[in-house]
This record gives C-alpha cells, structure tokens and sequence, in this order.
C-alpha cells in the first residue's frame, strides 16, 4: 500500500496529463457560453460565476474538494471490467475510455478524512460511460460499505449515474441487490451512511444505494429521477417542466434532506461526520 | 433450444396464466390485502394471505388483468410506489407472523410517469431491496413472465429466485436496448438475443436456482416447485444462517478482473 504512493506507473502519469488538459485556460461555459479562465473557474469549484451552472466534476477533482488534503488512499484500484454476456463493442469501448480517463471504471473509492475525522468515499465519475453501474462499480462500492462497517466508518457516496449498465446486462441489475445489501448491514451495524445526489443521478442508481442515506443532500440544480425525461414525455405525450426531476423537485417531494452548494460542501459534511462523531454506547443497538 | 426473441412471443400470448389464475390454482383461502398505508392502492401488485398445503405464506405479484378494463386498472403490470410500498408492507407483515412470503414477477417494468417520479419510484424500488435483504423470513420469487429490470428486481431479492422455461429476466426492455444502442426498436429481437435474458442464461450465471418446466399446466408446476424449494428452505437451519445465505448469493454477483498492488489515484 505504502509503496503505491512513490511508484508512479503509466496511469498516474496518464492522470496527469489528463489533468493538465482539464486545467488549460479558457473553458466555455456550457450553460452561458461564456468564455472562463481554468484557474478562476476551479477556484470557484467548476461553478460558473456567470450563470452559476454547476459543471460535472471528475472524480478525482470531486475528491480534492472534499477530502482534507493528501488524505485519501484508494482501495480496490485494480478492478477492472470483463465482458461478462460478450455484448458487441463492450470491451473497445471500455478500454478506450480508461485510456482517456485515466480509470478502470466509474467509480473511485477509499478512505480519507474530512475536517479530521475518517470516513469511507465513493465518488462516480459521469465522464466514465455516464457512470453506469456494471460489476466493477458494484463490487466497488458493496467493498467499501463491508471495509466501512468492518473499521467502523462512516460512508459517504457521492451518486452519478445514468443507471444499471446495459452492457453487462443482468449482472448489471443485480449489482443494485448487492450495494443494497452492503449498506443494510453497513447501517444495522449502527454505521452512517450519508448520499450526495450530483447530476445526473438516474434509472437503478436513483433506485438503490443512491435512496438509502441516513441523510440525503444534493448538489443545487442536480437531475435526479428513476426513468428518463424522455421517456416520461414519450409515455404521457406531453412536455415535462423544466424543474421536473430536480433536486428542488426532489427536496419539494420529500425525498432528500437538504440541497449544499458545492462551496458549503465540505463544511456540511465535516458538520454531519462531527455530529455522528458521539460515543459509541451511545448509540442504539441493531 | 428457443432463442430470447422467440420467446418474448410466448410469453406475450394472452392465453398464459395470470397471477388470479396462478394463485387460485397454487394456493387456498386466498385473501387479497389492499393498500400501502401511505398513499393509495396500486392494482398493478396483487397481494394477500393464502395457504400453501395448510401452511400460511404471503403471496405478492405482478397483476396484469385479463379485460381491457382491467388491464387499465392494473395498468398493464407497471406498479407505481403505492404498489412496491403495498408489497413490502405485506412483506414485513409476513416477517412478523413468521410467514413465507412468494413473489411472482411478471412485469415490463416499474411504470416511468410524472407521478411515479414524485412518489418516489426509486426510493420505493430501494427500500424494496435494502429490507427483503434482511427480511427474517423465507422468500422465493419466480419469475412467470416478464422480467424487467428494477420493478422486477423489487420482487426478486428472494433466498430462491426460479424461472419459468420460457420467462425473460433483463437489466433493460430488449426494445430500450435496440433504440439506445442501434437507434432503432424494431430490433428488439436482435438485442434480446444479446443481452442473455433466458432462463438457462441467467442459471448458467448463477443468478436463479432453477427452472420450472411449462410442459403440463404451469400452476401445477410452480406448485410443485415451490414445495419443493419451501421444503428445502426449512431444513437451512437458523433464521440468521439463511440471511447470511441470501446475502453471499447476491455478494458473489460480478464478473471482474483484479490487479493487486496497482497504484490508484491518491
């Protein structure tokens, strides 16, 4: 483990190339259009000063934001996918991503501390096949939820995820069982588990760990749904409201706690870890 | 062997049982039970108390209804949360009286609308998994028809999951498939055949534990399944043994490489 931190092999390299081409100056604005100075704007934590669209964060970006620095160690980085049902163009597609993202798959996890105290991290990366969940995201995150309540960690999961991924077919769908049945015993065993619903959050993501936070926050503005605006639209002939599915439509209906923006982010949760912070007779028995 | 495409026609045939048909002929003394408590009464799941042989068990599933009216009512299989919610009521309530609880699924999916999405499908559809994880009670699901992807999964986290010889359990409609991979749904067929939905596909996987043959009459076939997986499923020993079994069986879903030592992002 120790040693992984000196080593520097072809992806952490390739990570930082990657990171080089995230940070060249000028960015446009996908909301406003505006032109906007790379450094200013990941100052400003991929949020538009102009408009104040929320860009989609990289995993590894999310995690900087949130974690105290230097802190995170990341586990289970060697999963890779196979093609379990041999599904035509899987395999090219999968490999050309982790070349150009510099990950295996969608979902990065590990431990890290958040204002000092430790905690367990999932964050999904929508720029990995829209963070669809097939084996490696499932076994990922159903790990760290069983490192969690082994070490006695609280865990936070940041969501993204166009849903249950296709191309794995019904190993895909069971995964939702499975991450299910990890924060089960994750929360029987008197563990926290907090969500962060970021856009987009949908399909068999939005119906399975995604919904089962002890406390569910969200990123402002954030899609959130179970089926697709289109596909809604298709079903009911009818234009959708802008709002439809937002995460204000969300906190409206009662399904998420409390919307953070992303410069309160870290500040919220180090709040909540503190608060579960108490000693441990003191909470009640599963 | 029939290919998947081959037979999604079989089980669109109206002349296939129904859940009415199926539990009339499976059960006695069915009463159905209503309502989530919450909301409302969602007649797309039909649920109740029944006896298998003498023994009490819950029964919940899929309704379609045979009339075009009550095809609209049950709306055409597809819950709403009402319905996932009605069923893990009956779940719980099972759980208390120390009942089995037998699901069947038939079902195109959990129903996609603008009041599903403001009840909280996907929250329904979680809850729904996250409890039947650790319901302290036997749980068998078959799947009779259709299978589809998270509105059957809700039903489907079971210590036995069967399939009938010719029902289809996916990830995705082979139709959703078709439109998002190949921009074209008249080729469902084709993406039904790729995505290995059968019942040997999926036992081969190790995601079921058997098939139920559709040779004779279904319902007399399904009931002698689920004797038999009752029978077996009351000689597995402590509640907490079973759980622990439950959850190994869907912990060991996934088919991945692992590198060890591989330095990660930090």
């Amino acid at each position: 483990m120790l040693i992984d931190l000196f080593q520097k092999t072809r992806r952490t390299s390739m990570q930082m190339k990657h990171q080089a081409a995230e940070e060249r100056p000028d960015i446009t604005c996908k909301g406003c259009g505006r032109k906007l100075n790379a450094r200013t704007y990941g100052k400003n934590l991929y949020v538009c000063p102009y408009c104040g669209r929320y860009s989609r964060l990289l995993a590894r970006t999310r995690i900087r934001q949130v974690a105290d620095k230097d802190s995170f160690r990341e586990l289970d980085a060697g999963l890779r996918t196979l093609d379990p049902i041999g599904f035509p163009g899987y395999p090219e597609k999968i490999a050309e991503l982790a070349e150009k993202n510099g990950m295996n798959d969608a979902v990065i996890t590990g431990e890290c501390t958040i204002g000092g105290i430790r905690a367990c991290l999932g964050v999904m990366d929508s720029h990995f096949m829209m963070a669809s969940m097939g084996s490696v995201v499932g076994e990922k995150l159903t790990r760290l939820f069983e490192h969690a309540t082994h070490k006695k960690l609280p865990v936070i999961i940041f969501t993204a995820s166009g849903g249950a991924r296709m191309q794995e077919g019904m190993f895909s769908l069971l995964q939702m069982a499975k991450v299910s049945g990890a924060a089960e015993r994750h929360s029987r065993a008197g563990g926290l588990y907090v969500t962060v619903l970021t856009d987009p959050t949908m399909g068999g993501v939005t119906a399975s760990f995604a919904s089962l936070g002890d406390i569910i926050l969200a990123e402002p503005r954030a899609t959130v749904g179970f089926a697709g605006r289109r596909v809604i639209e298709g079903t009911i002939g009818e234009t959708l409201p802008d709002d439809f599915q937002s995460a204000e439509f969300l906190l409206a209906h009662g399904f998420c706690d409390q919307i953070v923006p992303r410069n309160r982010m870290k500040q919220t949760l180090e709040k909540l870890l503190k608060l579960h912070a108490a000693p441990k007779k003191r909470r009640a028995k599963g | 062997m029939k290919t998947a495409s081959e037979r999604m026609a079989i089980i669109h045939q109206p002349k296939r049982p129904h859940i009415e048909e199926i539990i009339g002929a499976v059960f006695d003394d069915f009463i159905e039970l209503h309502g989530d408590r919450y909301f409302g009464e969602d007649h797309a799941i039909c649920a109740g108390i029944a006896t298998l042989n003498g023994q009490p068990v819950t029964v919940i599933g899929h309704r379609h209804g045979t009339t075009t009216e009550e095809n609209i009512r049950a709306n055409f299989g597809m819950p709403h949360p009402e319905g996932y919610r009605k069923a893990l009521r009956l779940a719980k309530q099972a759980e208390k009286f120390g009942r089995p609880v037998i699901c069947l699924v038939d079902t195109a999916g959990a129903f996609c609308g603008v009041g599903a999405e403001e009840r909280g499908q996907g929250e329904a559809i979680a809850r729904s998994l996250y409890e039947f994880m650790a319901l302290r009670t036997p749980v068998v699901s078959i799947i009779t028809g259709e299978g589809g992807s998270g509105g059957a999964l809700a039903l489907a986290v079971a210590d036995r999951v069967l399939m009938l010889e010719n029902a289809l359990y996916s990830v995705i409609s082979p139709r959703g498939c078709a439109s998002i991979l190949w921009k074209d749904a008249s080729r469902e067929g084709e993406a039904a055949n790729t995505l290995r939905i059968t019942a040997e596909d999926l036992l081969s996987f190790g995601m079921i534990e058997g098939i139920i043959p559709e040779k004779g009459s279904i319902p007399k076939n399904i009931k002698k399944a689920l004797e038999a997986a009752l029978s077996e499923l009351s000689r597995e020993g402590s509640m907490d043994t079973l759980l622990e079994k439950r959850y190994q069986k869907f912990r060991k879903i996934g088919v991945f490489a692992e590198k060890t030592g591989e330095s990660g992002f930090s």
